[in-house]
This record gives structure tokens, C-alpha cells and sequence, in this order.
């Protein structure tokens, strides 16, 4: 059987799998719709969070993002991992007590404005609808390598299966197909890592792996690998290059950006109980892990193949260079694509990858003969190739492009929930039309879905050209606008409707002309202020880390603005107090 | 008021103090052995790197799990020592 028809089997199977799900667990009311009915297992609604949390982005890009640069890049380990942590103590069992069903409804009731709650809507969608453009163009990238088709069709066969189980099944439906998606993607992961690590060190468990000995050379994997690296120029890969200041502010944007997402928060919106959302988020926590923990092995472990593939002999040595036309098969799969792109510029008609940036290096390039670097590798690639790489059978690479599916399909479904709820639930049900009854917010939730996901293709098939930068800003803003808010709310009885807005409307507004600054206003290229690099930034804060302050200016604005002005009401203050305790919550869930 | 509230306020002051220290580890291992201590802890040798570099790549990781599970657990003593767990 050929590699195209494994593929087609494996994903078709996964796409049945997903409408059997949908079809099984349609949505009745209301509170399935938006909470499934707050009846999911703990552990259960951990696995549909790993699932709604981890993205293309984590799937595909984190790995060979930690490849790149190794260390330096700890940052996304640290960042979305510890976010957890913060929501687990933070955010969730209180929101859960809460037992509404939308982020902005705990804003707009909590400081007793329907303006907050609005601007909270805005908030939630900017940061949803940015996420979203990624999760969909992964859909595409993924159907286009594996299946064949153009991204275009590969786009809209996905949107049809979200609209399948979304619309029909609300976050019900998405919630079972979220757990089915994570065993899908969870396996698509470690499987191929597995088998690397044992090719490389003889070790089964990537994670010891990376620090074990490599096989070929009998020194520690990663002693190897910084050796290589040097050699050809690179940094070293276990060293710290970036500013530290840049490092700790990055990786706590990270942290406080995932506590805020808001389809992130709503998945603990479903468990029955209090005692079930604290539970949950460690289990949430265990799930992301696995993946976690995988990947700064898979990063080192797919840098060390690469080179070892380039250079079979001994590394930077001209006549150990790999002869084009020697090419293993997987280069010229990813060739295809425009991933990966070789141009032979001193003709030897060898591949010379090296730091060609580096000036302390340009001798030894020269004295090689070597005319610049020859090859350039698309980080993406990293995972994706890896099973071709280690020459792992082809059900395995059918299971990644099943992975890379599931992985893209589940954050978007998560997405467009959030952004659909907030819609039916925020807009129309309390603002526009408060009389509808529970039948039409259904109905309305549905139609809104359909928009959403029709709005996802489109900007999807008509990709902004800042879609990768905005992915750093979705956090910076979910770090400096919905966090500090939610977490005030909660912690203090003392902030009020004025500080709520004060506060939410300097973070948002102070990161946006932070990033605007640098990267141009609305990511328009030559409309920035300033040059976007380290020598021009504020004290070196980079544009990507700055949700980290824009996060304490909304909490220092909320917190002069109500001790300015009055007390929040009494009947506000026994809400906090209530949030503040788990009895009860069964009663509030029955709103 | 509810006849609880003295109750309510203990209730609340532990439920800080334990995410105090919760986070006071949570800072330690990702801030402070991962980045800032690192190279105060660049003699303990881990695998071909250092101390630091495993706290950055899974160390800390691992402690936030046990965080999160200690802080459920925890938590869900206190609901019942004051009687505010859910029936």
C-alpha cells in the first residue's frame, strides 16, 4: 500500500471517528451547548483541555522552534505550561463556582457594567479571532503535504467537520470529540519520538533521551550537539544568548496570556463540581505534559539528525558535506513543499549548511571554500519530517498528519465556541435582545457558530500578512486585558466597575502601541514608530514580552481608579464572598 | 452578614497562605532556577548540560504538576475542615 492511501485511511478514520462523536452527543439546550451540561469527568475534561490548549502551534512549530535555538527558547516549555498553575489557583474553581457560562458574563456581572462586559467581548475576540487564522492555515499546510489537495480544498474539508460537530454539539459535542483528538495526537507525537531517542540513545523515554549518551558519538547527547553546533558556526545550544530581563518578561507574558485565554477558561466551565475544576486543571496539566516534556527532546534530538544527515562524516569538514544528489528521500519529499530549499552557491555540488550571520566564523567558511549557507529548513518541519527522517513505517507518518490535524482541528473548535458564545450569550441574549427565549439563544448560538467558522475559512483562505506575528500578540493582550481583570475580581472586593474599565482599557491600549510601535500600526509594514530591534526597545523589552507589563499598568490603573472612587455595592461584595467558597456551586449551575 | 463570616475570613487567609507558597515554588523553579540562578547552579552537571538547563527544559514542568495536584488536594481538605465542601 502507498504512503498517499495509508494517509487517506488514517485521517479518513479519524474524521469518522470525530462525526460518530457528533452525531452521538448532540447539544439539547443551552446549558450543553456552552457547558455540556457540566457533567464531564474531571479527568476527561483534562484530556479535552490538552486537546483545546495545545494548537498547531505546540503540535507542529514548538519543537523545531526549541531546535533553532535551543535553550534560549525554554521559554514556551516554561510559559504555556505554567500558566496551569495560575489557573488552577487563580482562576478556575472560583469562575466554576461562578457557574455562568461565558468569560464576560463573570466581567460584566462582577463589576455590575454592561460596558466592562462589552469590553471584555472585544477583548475575548481579538484574541480568539488572531488565534484562530493559524489554527486554520495549519489545516490547510497539513491536508496540502499528506493528502495532496490544494490548502483551499484541505481548508474547507476541515471547516465541514468542525461545522459537524460543533454546531450540532456545542461544547458537548466538542468537548468528547476534543478527548478522542488528544489520543489521536498524543500518539501522532510520541510515537515517532519513541523510536528517535532509541536510534539515538538507546533510551525508550524521549525525555531521558535528551539527557542520556548518544549512541554514535559515546559522549551526552547534548555535549554532542553543542559541539556540532559550534562547529558550524551556531550557538551553542544549551547556552543563554537572549537579554535575561527578556527571557523571565517573555516566559511571564506566556504564562499569564494562557491563564487568560478564554476558550481555555470555559473548558472548566463543564465539570459538576468546585473540588472537579481544581482537580482538572492538574489532570489538563498531566496530558500537556506528555507533550511537554517530549518536545525539548524531540527539538535536540531532530537539530543532532539534521546535521548528522548534512555532514554523515565529521561535521564542518568540507569533504564530509553531503552531495546534493545524495539526498535522502524525505529532503526531496519537503523540497516539494518549499519548506525546505537547497542552492548550491559555491557549485561543489555539496550542501553546506552553516551560521553564515556569524562574522567570527567567516574565515573558517572562507578557508572551506564555502560561498554561504546552502540550505535552509522551515522550522515546521522538525515534527513533521521526523518520522521520514528516522525511517519509522509509513503508518506512522500517516499518524502525524492525522496528529497535526487533530491537533489544529480541536484548538479551533475551542476557539469559535468561545468566540460564539460570546456572541449569542453576551451580545444578543444580553444586550440586544434579553427576551429571547431558551430555544432561540440556541438556535442563535448555532448561527453564530456558522458565522464564526465561516468567518475562521475565510480569513483562513485570506491570510492577513501579520498572521504569524499575531499569535504573540493574542497572548500579550489575553495577559494584559483579561487576566488582571479576572483575577481582581476575584481577589479583591475593593475593585470596582471604573477601575475594571480603567484598568482592561490601559493594558489593552498600552500593549497594542507597544507592539504598533515596533511592528507597525495594524502590522502594516513601514507605518512603525521605531526600529524593531533589541538597541531601540524600552529597557530591551522586546514587542512579544511587553504583556507582562501591559498586565501590571491594568492592575496599578484598576487599583488607583477604585480607591479614587466608591465602594463597589453590598450585593457585589457578598458575590465575591460567595465565589470565594465551593458550597453551592451545584445550585448556581442551574441558571 | 453571615453568622460565618469570622469562619468565611479563616477560611479565605488559608486559602492565600497556601497559594502563597504554592507560587513562591512555582517562581523558584521557573524564574529562579530555570533563568536568573542558572548560572549559580551551572556546577551541577545534568546530562552533558547543566542543573539549569534541566530545570528550564523539564524540571519545572514536573514541579508544577505536583503543585497543582498538592493544591487540589489541599484545597479539598480545607473545603471540609470548614465545612464549605460541596454536598
Amino acid at each position: 500500500m502507498d504512503q498517499y492511501t495509508l494517509n487517506l485511511i488514517v485521517v479518513g478514520a479519524s474524521f469518522a471517528l470525530y462525526i460518530g462523536i457528533a452525531i452521538y452527543s448532540r447539544a439539547a439546550s443551552t446549558g450543553e451547548f456552552y457547558a455540556a451540561g457540566r457533567g464531564v469527568h474531571p479527568v476527561m475534561n483534562g484530556m479535552a483541555t490538552a486537546a483545546d490548549w495545545m494548537s498547531a502551534a505546540s503540535f507542529i512549530s514548538m519543537a523545531g522552534l526549541i531546535a533553532s535555538v535551543g535553550y534560549d527558547n525554554s521559554t514556551y516549555l516554561m510559559g504555556w505550561t505554567g500558566g496551569y498553575v495560575l489557573l488552577a489557583m487563580l482562576l478556575a474553581p472560583y469562575l466554576r463556582k461562578f457557574g455562568k457560562f461565558t468569560v464576560p458574563e463573570f466581567i460584566g456581572d462582577r463589576f455590575y457594567s454592561p460596558t466592562a462586559r462589552i469590553v471584555a467581548v472585544v477583548c475575548l475576540i481579538v484574541v480568539s479571532v488572531t488565534y484562530v487564522i493559524g489554527q486554520m492555515t495549519g489545516v490547510g499546510v497539513t491536508f496540502a503535504r499528506f493528502l495532496e489537495v490544494d490548502t483551499t480544498t484541505g481548508l474547507l474539508i476541515g471547516a465541514a467537520i468542525v461545522f459537524m460537530y460543533a454546531v450540532l454539539g456545542g461544547m458537548k459535542g466538542i468537548t468528547y470529540t476534543q478527548v478522542a483528538q488528544y489520543i489521536v495526537l498524543i500518539l501522532a507525537y510520541t510515537v515517532p519520538a519513541v523510536f528517535i531517542s532509541l536510534q539515538l540513545t538507546g533510551n525508550p523515554i524521549p525525555m531521558f533521551g535528551l539527557f542520556s549518551e548518544h549512541n554514535a558519538s559515546s559522549q551526552p547527547l547534548l555535549a554532542q550537539l553543542d559541539q556540532i553546533v559550534t562547529d558550524l558556526g551556531f550557538n551553542q545550544y544549551t547556552g543563554h544568548h537572549d537579554s535575561t530581563l527578556n527571557t523571565a518578561l517573555f516566559t511571564m507574558s506566556l504564562m499569564i496570556g494562557t491563564a487568560g485565554l478564554p476558550h481555555v477558561i470555559i473548558r472548566f466551565f463543564t465539570v459538576p463540581r468546585v473540588a472537579d475544576a481544581r482537580w482538572s486543571a492538574g489532570w489538563a496539566l498531566v496530558f500537556i505534559a506528555i507533550l511537554y516534556l517530549t518536545a525539548p527532546a524531540v527539538g535536540a534530538m531532530a537539530r543532532l539528525n539534521l546535521i548528522e544527515t548534512i555532514y554523515p562524516g565529521n561535521a564542518a569538514v568540507t569533504e564530509s558535506a553531503l552531495e546534493y544528489e545524495q539526498r535522502p528521500e524525505w529532503m526531496r519529499n519537503w523540497e516539494t513543499t518549499g519548506l525546505l530549499t537547497f542552492e548550491d552557491k559555491n557549485g561543489d555540488g555539496r550542501i553546506q549548511f552553516y551560521n553564515e550571520g556569524n562574522a567570527d566564523f567567516a574565515t573558517t567558511a572562507e578557508e572551506n571554500g564555502w560561498s554561504g549557507n546552502e540550505l535552509t529548513v522551515n522550522n515546521d518541519i522538525m515534527v513533521l519530517a521526523n518520522p521520514e527522517i528516522a525511517n519509522l513505517p509509513g503508518w506512522v507518518i500517516a499518524l502525524v498528519a492525522a496528529g497535526g490535524l487533530a491537533a489544529a482541528l480541536s484548538t479551533a473548535a475551542g476557539l469559535l465556541l468561545a468566540i460564539s458564545s460570546a456572541i449569542s450569550h453576551d451580545l444578543i441574549k444580553s444586550v440586544i435582545n434579553p427576551n429571547i427565549s431558551e430555544k432561540g439563544e440556541l438556535m442563535a448560538a448555532r448561527v453564530s457558530m456558522g458565522f464564526a467558522i465561516a468567518l475562521a475559512t475565510w480569513l483562513g483562505l485570506n491570510p492577513p500578512g501579520f498572521a504569524a506575528q499575531t499569535v504573540a500578540l493574542a497572548f500579550g493582550l489575553a495577559a494584559s486585558s483579561i487576566f488582571p481583570v479576572l483575577m481582581m475580581g476575584i481577589f479583591s472586593k475593593r475593585v470596582n466597575n471604573k477601575g475594571a474599565i480603567a484598568g482592561m482599557l490601559a493594558g489593552l491600549i498600552f500593549t497594542l502601541a507597544y507592539v504598533f510601535a515596533y511592528k507597525g500600526f495594524l502590522f502594516i509594514p513601514g507605518t512603525n514608530l521605531l526600529p524593531d530591534n533589541a538597541a531601540n526597545w524600552v529597557f530591551g523589552i522586546s514587542p512579544v514580552s511587553v504583556g507582562t507589563i501591559g498586565a501590571i499598568i491594568n492592575f496599578a490603573v484598576a487599583y488607583f481608579v477604585s480607591n479614587a472612587t466608591e465602594s463597589p455595592p453590598q450585593e457585589i461584595q457578598e458575590l465575591v464572598e460567595s465565589v470565594r467558597v465551593p458550597r453551592g456551586a451545584g445550585a448556581a449551575s442551574n441558571h | 452578614m453571615d453568622p460565618k463570616s469570622t469562619q468565611g475570613e479563616a477560611y479565605w487567609q488559608a486559602n492565600l497562605r497556601i497559594i502563597k507558597i504554592s507560587l513562591v515554588i512555582w517562581a523558584l523553579v521557573s524564574f529562579g532556577f530555570g533563568i536568573f540562578f542558572r548560572p549559580l547552579l551551572s556546577g551541577i552537571p545534568v546530562g552533558g548540560t547543566d542543573l539549569g538547563f534541566w530545570f528550564a527544559q523539564q524540571g519545572s514542568i514536573l514541579v508544577f504538576l505536583v503543585l497543582i495536584f498538592f493544591y487540589a488536594w489541599r484545597m479539598n481538605k480545607l473545603d471540609r475542615e470548614f465545612d464549605v465542601d460541596e454536598q
